[in-house]
């Protein structure tokens, strides 16, 4: 299942994906990301599942663009190169911009 | 301006309740009922053996709690049935972990898909829920199970909070408010912002100049469609195409919503407020069977 999180506005989209097939809950996302965006929640979506899953909060869905600021510099950034991206073994992290 | 009876409540859509007239719950096995604490309004389901048979939808009160054991209630009302006859209850929505009487929670996401499912048949792939604070798209597949989903709580544009603001300020009735914006011989341009607070000033400027009401209903509502389908395109829409959540019973926008995305809409002749709490009522269900089966 992919979950998105985040929001469009006039200045463009601003979404995290997470793939909960991939995610197999390790937390590392968790422990990565400076702006502490990620939490580990239950896996609500399939009630066989065994592990939670990563999951964005509610409070930094409405302001990804400001949260995620820091790790992508006006100057440009490589999105492979993201703390998130690069602790996410399974890559089940997206992002949208 | 709009004349606006002063003490008039146009915000305040009807609160319902039903029983199914064809059914006694004495005859069924398993009862099995979902409650959906949104942020402005409550509904709970009632199912026997998988069948609807009863439900309720109200306002959302003060606090999550005794909203769900009101609206649980009064579903049960002339039933003969108690909250202690239930085998199985879930919560769901934006007070789910604050139902009392409930085993367990679930995102309102995944009951809307499958609340959806159940109410306009196997063949829906996108749902849109279009409720009071926010607004999700979801995809699903043949049983109901979510695929992939979207949510936008950013800002009340495009819910069912923003409407009643509306109807207010207009003083029009909020069950009229879509057939009346319908009532337009030609489609005024959209009002520019569907934030609640600039359309409000919009909208009154527009009255101040003569427009009647239908226009200006016309302009907010399409600016609200037109608002959805800018969200939609994120994750794209597959048909069959349904929405619910209150926003759903409002043609104003669900037609335009429709004719810009040039899809046609799913039918159902339920109440599509009580989606959520009708996927609850399954989910219920089908984990009360679980851990019977587990016993045996
Ligand atoms: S880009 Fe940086 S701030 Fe944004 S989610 Fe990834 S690690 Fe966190
Ligand atoms: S790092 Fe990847 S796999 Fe681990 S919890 Fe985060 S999203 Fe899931």
């Amino acid at each position: 299942m992919i979950a998105n999180y985040g929001y469009k506005d006039g200045s463009g989209d601003f979404f995290i994906s997470i793939d909960t097939d991939r995610c197999d809950g390790c937390g590392d996302c968790v422990e990565a990301c400076p702006a502490d965006i990620f939490e580990m929640v239950e896996d609500e979506f399939d009630i066989e599942a065994e592990n939670d899953v990563a999951a964005v909060t509610s409070e930094h869905a409405k302001k990804l663009k400001y949260s995620c600021g820091p790790c992508k510099p006006a100057s440009g950034f490589e999105k492979a190169e993201l703390p998130c991206i690069r602790a996410c073994g399974p890559d089940a992290i997206g992002h949208s911009w | 301006m709009a004349e606006v009876e002063k003490g008039a409540e146009y915000w305040r859509w009807t609160e319902s309740r039903w029983t199914n007239p064809e059914m006694d719950w004495k005859d069924g096995e398993v009862v099995s009922a979902g409650v959906d604490v949104g942020s402005v309004s409550t509904q709970a389901a009632v199912m026997v053996d998988g069948k609807l048979y009863c439900y309720s939808s109200m306002r959302t009160g003060s606090n999550s709690p005794e909203s769900a054991n009101n609206a649980m209630k009064w579903a049960l009302e002339g039933t003969g049935l108690t909250i202690d006859d239930l085998h199985a209850t879930v919560g769901t929505g934006y007070g789910r972990v604050n139902v009392p009487f409930a085993a367990k929670a679930i995102t309102e996401i995944a009951c809307h898909a499958r609340g959806g499912n159940f109410m306009y048949g196997p063949g829906v792939r996108t749902i849109l829920d279009m409720g009071g604070q926010d607004c999700k798209a979801i995809h699903c597949d043949e049983r109901g199970k979510v695929k992939a989903f979207l949510m936008n709580d950013k800002c009340a544009a495009g819910t069912g909070r923003g409407m009643e603001v509306f109807a207010d300020l207009l003083g029009v009735h909020i069950n009229d408010v879509g057939e009346m914006s319908l009532q337009v011989e030609e489609e005024p341009p959209p009002v520019s912002s569907t934030c609640v607070v600039f359309a409000k000033s919009e909208a009154s400027g527009l009255l101040r100049q003569g427009w009647p009401k239908e226009k200006v209903l016309a302009a907010y509502c399409s600016a609200m469609a037109h608002r959805v389908v800018t969200l939609l395109e994120r994750i794209g829409v597959e048909p069959e195409f349904a929405i619910t959540g209150g926003i759903a019973k409002n043609p104003g926008v669900t037609n335009r919503l429709a004719d810009e995305l040039g899809v046609k809409l799913a039918k159902t002749d339920m109440d599509t407020q009580i989606a959520g709490a009708l996927g609850a009522a399954l989910f219920a269900r089908a984990l009360y069977l679980k851990k019977i089966k587990g016993k045996k």
